[in-house]
């Protein structure tokens, strides 16, 4: 295993337990976002540039997405309780 | 239970855990240590039978045509059912001019978004036979392009620009196209999804014979797919918003 590869898979073990970690919400959906491309550069280290594209669309633009919708229409049936 | 016993539970389970993982990765074989017989054999033949400089392509739009279709048709499958649900329970209509105005940088950011990534998307897919990418990463970035002006100008634009049954006229038609890519394989003589377009110099953007037709064609679908899953998410969260 080279250094970058290493490196790489420190930053997603990183980024993970940064997802589990965070408290808030809205806080969480921004760490997954930055786990999500620790995601694309391990891709990309580990010689699957195609895999990795797509983790670029799946984990930095639809998870994104859909996450924050959720956030937003959560927080608005709490505040009307 | 006292917060010394979780304590020494937890550290209990995760030492156990960790011997387990330990144990589990050290009878990995070495990275890039391979023994199947399929990639060898692709590696040896793909770019000689299908012009198809990235060997993914070939698989996914070639000798795998028939299970990229299904994939395709899941996708536009489950969006239709997105589709259906929403606008069934969707009480009344959203007015899009009522909607949240955005702020200067944000617009600033988004002028020069907007084009790089819708630009960068139709690259993707066209290249896909030739660099890694093709129709469904293409397609995503596209419609992610797409969905942004909705916050780079505002949401009344946007949805001026996106009207539904434009998204669902390419979502549908990108399906459409890769069957009847795959029809023509029939007509010309040959086999269902068979190629019948010269495989070109390889190397070259009309190179790869029907791969870059089918990569187009998921490309168109998956952008339209994407399109209208987004804007029936972002129609349901201000249709709650105006309630």
């Amino acid at each position: 295993m080279i250094p970058l590869q290493a490196v790489s898979l420190a930053l997603v073990a990183a980024g993970g337990l940064g997802v589990v970690l965070a408290r808030d919400v809205v806080r969480q959906a921004f760490v997954n976002g930055f786990y999500g491309l620790s995601l694309v550069v391990l891709f990309l280290v580990f010689q699957a540039p195609d895999v990795a594209l797509s983790a670029i669309t799946v984990g930095g633009a639809a998870a994104p997405l859909v996450i924050a919708i959720s956030i937003a229409r959560v927080n608005r049936r709490e505040r009307g309780r | 239970m006292t917060r010394r016993l979780r304590t020494g539970l937890f550290l209990a389970g995760g030492a156990g855990l960790s011997a387990l993982f330990a144990w589990g990765f050290a009878g990995l074989p070495a990275f890039g240590d391979y023994h199947g017989v399929y990639g060898r054999l692709l590696n040896r033949d793909a770019l000689g039978q299908t012009h198809a400089m990235s060997a993914i392509a070939a698989v996914t739009f070639d000798y795998r045509g028939f299970d990229t279709m299904g994939e395709d048709f899941i996708l536009f499958a489950s969006v239709l059912g997105v589709a259906l649900l929403l606008r069934q329970v969707r009480e009344r209509d959203v007015d899009a001019g009522q909607a949240v105005e955005t702020s200067d940088p944000v617009r600033a950011v988004g002028a020069i978004a907007v084009p790089a990534f819708f630009l960068l998307g139709l690259f993707v897919i066209a290249h896909g036979y030739l660099t890694p990418g093709g129709g469904f990463q293409g397609g995503v970035v596209v419609a992610i392009a797409i969905v942004l002006l909705s916050i780079a100008v505002d949401y009344g634009s946007y949805a001026a620009l996106v009207r539904k049954p434009l998204a669902d006229l390419v979502d549908g038609l990108g399906a459409g196209a890769y069957v009847a890519v795959g029809v023509g394989g029939l007509l010309a003589g040959s086999a269902f999804l068979e190629s019948f377009v010269s495989r070109g110099k390889i190397g070259e953007l009309t190179s790869s014979g029907t791969i870059a037709l089918l990569s187009w064609a998921s490309g168109l679908e998956v952008a339209g797919a994407t399109l209208l899953l987004a804007s029936e998410f972002l129609e349901e969260l201000l249709a709650r918003r105006q309630r």
